[in-house]
């Protein structure tokens, strides 16, 4: 049995279904069972990642030369379309399983401790499973299809973790939003599916990219359609512009959903998508353009955002926006290890600042939990000085900060500075990239002033949560600080993964995504410019030099002792409100697309489509139609043998006139 | 010489009357009759030709007396319980089943 651990792989993601199953069960039959509960639902997520660290370890001593592709049952036999329900082991899916369980794994311990109270417990960890299980499947996939359950599946479960608490209406709404934009996204992965086999008649990654050289013409009309119809998939499950929308909302639910789908896992799904598609883009010179584009920009839109909001997952929210933009910028520029490397990382610093949010979250709404208080647990102007009462939360969370602001040596420098290298030696081929490098060096700004802000307003300066309140705060139990510490660790040395060869490192990461990586850069559409060291060294300076400076900047403009509790707060004014309100998009959309929609919905599908035509016309008219019909008919039911008589002899007569004629 | 002809002349004859008779009649009785009429005009319709082509006619007149025979004890005994009930053999009077 030398394959065992790789012939196993449908273990990784059958444990977490598993899981669902069971704490599924547990929370119809036995609500109350949170020991249980919380061993199962751990406990599967840790074996998955065993599993999964097992699989890879074995994949990676084989080293096979093609993807490994597990067949396990045949699913839609349709004539020309076969697809078999597949999974497929190779360099990237290895990254997504890892990244996937591990701070999967690290959020389900940190759950048990945050939602220890909560009458929901059972139902939280099966949903939380269940999600674990379609992320699986949507990484492990072999083919479109299969990739599109998973797909769908994180939506519902999104869906579900995001209107938790779904008693209130404001979360119930967050969650229909998320499902319904991200419903539009989904409708560009089918149509760029049915293209995709209607050019190729084949839907499985093996086929479709061996075939894709020879079928489509590079840069042609087709292959930008389905790129980009992949992409705007990709723009609603990763929000990115126009499809963001949903995820600040999404902050609606539990904290550690925030950490493990809204942050680490699910939203970087689209970015799976288009590196796993890079053979595709890397046809297209235009699609690839606008997933870095669009990357650039939401990278900065969204930083901009996040300069003033005062709810700290918000502010991390479009924090996450803004660093998905990155990746984006990664995966068009062709960088796709970049673009891989940064969603490692991210991983880890995201999961590790919305677990420390958390953390803080928590303390928070104890202390105004006991003193009956009724202020905001999640506003940052309520908070302030937290540093004394939460010390490792605040030095973890700082650690964070500096590595998603971009300071060597934590892990967001290496990643980060590998995208904007990567973009900057694009350049050279098309002057456009230089435009997108630009922004994302805006965008490296903003990030280190948001996030010392956040640190800033969060952690120091005078406490403003209230005199009573004040002596309740406390660190959260070890069960909940532990997984932070992990992260913790994870955020220094995950750097360590992919050490650009410039510092004297290995690059592994990016040569262990070679043999994925290689497919994509066939034509050199995606071919990176090697750039001359004294180049790479002035822009990793001044990437340094601009992460140094947005921090120095919100710590020399910055004053927290000036701050007043959310209460007595005064409004914003001028461009603070702009960005307040989030550059009124919501407003927009509400005006452009939600309220027209809703006007014709009322006013011609359900006053005149559905009242008049199929409640009238239809329904009622077939019912007049049916009555006039038996009036008629009855009419000649006379009750007399004799009328009866009359006819019948008649017919006969005209039935033998007939005949003989 | 044959009798096909007359044959079958009274025998659309009886046809007629008894048609005429089921159509203006209406009393339940003299209708029955009136359909017995118009079987037995078959009846003689078929033994005609069966002189002229082959006896399979008179065989079948077996089976319509026998029918008709049937026919008529059913039919009766649904009149008689009509009058039972309505005190009339009418039909202008029996008309339950007006839509």
């Amino acid at each position: 049995m030398a394959l065992a651990p790789l012939s196993a792989l449908w273990l990784v993601p059958a444990l977490p279904l598993a899981g669902f199953v069971l704490n599924g069960t547990l929370a119809l039959a036995a609500p109350g069972a949170k020991r249980t509960v919380s061993l199962v639902g751990v406990g599967v997520l840790v074996l998955a990642f065993l599993a999964a660290a097992l699989a890879v370890a074995q994949y990676t001593a084989l080293a096979p030369a093609a993807p490994l592709v597990f067949r396990y049952w045949e699913w839609l036999p349709a004539r020309d379309l076969q697809v078999d329900f597949a999974l497929q082991l190779d360099q990237l899916s290895a990254v997504m399983i890892l990244v996937v369980t591990g701070v999967g794994a690290l959020i389900h311990l940190f759950s048990v401790g945050y939602m220890r109270e909560d009458p929901g417990y059972a139902r939280y960890f099966a949903y939380l499973n269940l999600f674990v299980f379609f992320m699986l499947t949507l990484v492990l996939g072999a083919s479109f299809p299969v990739m599109f359950v998973g797909w769908e599946g994180v939506g519902l479960c999104s869906y579900l973790l995001i209107g938790f608490w779904f008693t209130e209406q404001v979360n119930a709404d967050a969650g229909k939003k998320a499902f319904i934009v991200n419903r539009i996204g989904d409708f560009g992965f089918l149509v760029a599916m049915f293209l995709i086999f209607r050019q190729t008649g084949s839907l499985d990654y093996s086929d479709v990219f061996t075939k894709a050289g020879a079928v489509f013409v590079a840069g042609g009309p087709v292959i930008t359609a389905v790129t980009l119809f992949l992409f705007l998939g990709a723009t609603g499950k990763s929000a990115q512009i126009p499809l963001y929308v949903w995820l600040p909302d999404a902050m609606q639910g539990p904290t550690p959903v925030s950490a493990l789908i809204h942050a680490a896992t699910m939203v970087t799904a689209g970015v799976y998508l288009v590196a796993r598609c890079g053979v595709l883009f890397a046809l297209s010179p235009l699609a690839s353009a606008a997933v870095a584009g669009v990357g650039a920009l939401t990278a900065l839109f969204a930083a901009t955002i996040a300069l003033k909001q005062w709810d700290i997952k918000r502010v991390l929210a479009y924090s996450t926006i803004s660093q998905l933009g990155y990746m984006f910028l990664g995966v068009g520029t062709g960088a796709y290890a970049a673009g891989i490397f940064h969603l490692t990382t991210h991983a880890f610093f995201k999961a590790l600042l919305f677990l420390g949010s958390g953390s803080v979250i928590h303390a928070m709404h104890r202390a105004y939990h006991l003193t009956h208080a009724h202020d905001d647990a999640q506003d940052m102007r309520n908070m302030g000085g937290l540093a004394h009462y939460l010390p490792w939360t605040a030095a973890l969370m700082w650690i964070a900060t500096l590595a998603i602001a971009g300071i060597p040596p934590l892990a967001g420098f290496f990643s980060k500075d590998a995208i904007l290298t990567a973009a900057f030696a694009h350049g050279a081929a098309r002057p456009i990239w230089y435009v997108f490098w630009g922004m994302g060096m805006a965008a490296a700004l903003l990030t280190a002033f948001y996030m010392t802000r956040l640190m800033l307003y969060t952690f120091h300066g005078p406490n403003r949560t209230g005199e009573r309140e004040r002596t309740q705060l406390h660190e959260a139990p070890w069960g909940m600080t532990g997984p932070l510490l992990v992260l913790g660790v994870l955020t220094v040395v995950g750097g360590a993964l992919n050490v650009p060869t410039l510092f004297g490192g290995a690059a592994r990461l990016e040569r262990w995504l070679e043999p994925v990586t290689r497919l994509a850069r066939g034509d050199g559409a995606g071919g990176g410019v090697e750039l001359a060291a004294a180049t790479e060294w002035a822009l990793v300076g001044s990437a340094v030099l601009v992460a140094a400076l947005g921090i120095v900047g919100a710590l020399k403009l910055l004053n927290p002792a000036a701050l007043v509790p959310a209460r007595l707060a005064p409004p914003e004014r001028g461009l603070g409100r702009f960005l307040w309100k989030k550059w009124y998009v919501d407003e927009l959309y509400d005006a452009v697309i939600v309220r027209p929609v809703v006007w014709v919905s009322r006013e011609v599908f359900w006053k005149v489509v559905d009242v008049r035509l199929v409640d009238r016309l239809l329904v009622n008219g077939s019912a007049v139609l049916a009555r006039v019909l038996g009036w008629v008919g009855s009419r000649l039911q006379t009750g007399e043998v004799g009328v009866y008589v009359v006819v019948f002899v008649v017919g006969v007569l005209v039935v033998l006139v007939s005949a003989v004629r | 010489m044959t009798l096909l002809g007359p044959s079958l002349a009274v025998s659309a004859i009886l046809f007629a009357l008894g048609v005429f008779g089921v159509l203006l009649r209406r009393n339940a009785i003299v209708i029955l009759m009136c359909v017995e009429l118009m079987l037995n005009a078959v009846n003689l319709t078929f033994v005609a030709l069966a002189e002229a082509r082959c006896v399979a006619g008179q065989i079948f007149v077996f089976f319509v007396m026998a029918v008709a025979a049937a026919e008529a004890a059913v039919g009766l005994a649904i009149i008689l319980a009509t009058y039972r009930h309505r005190q009339t053999v009418d039909l202008r009077y029996i008309n339950l089943l007006k839509g």
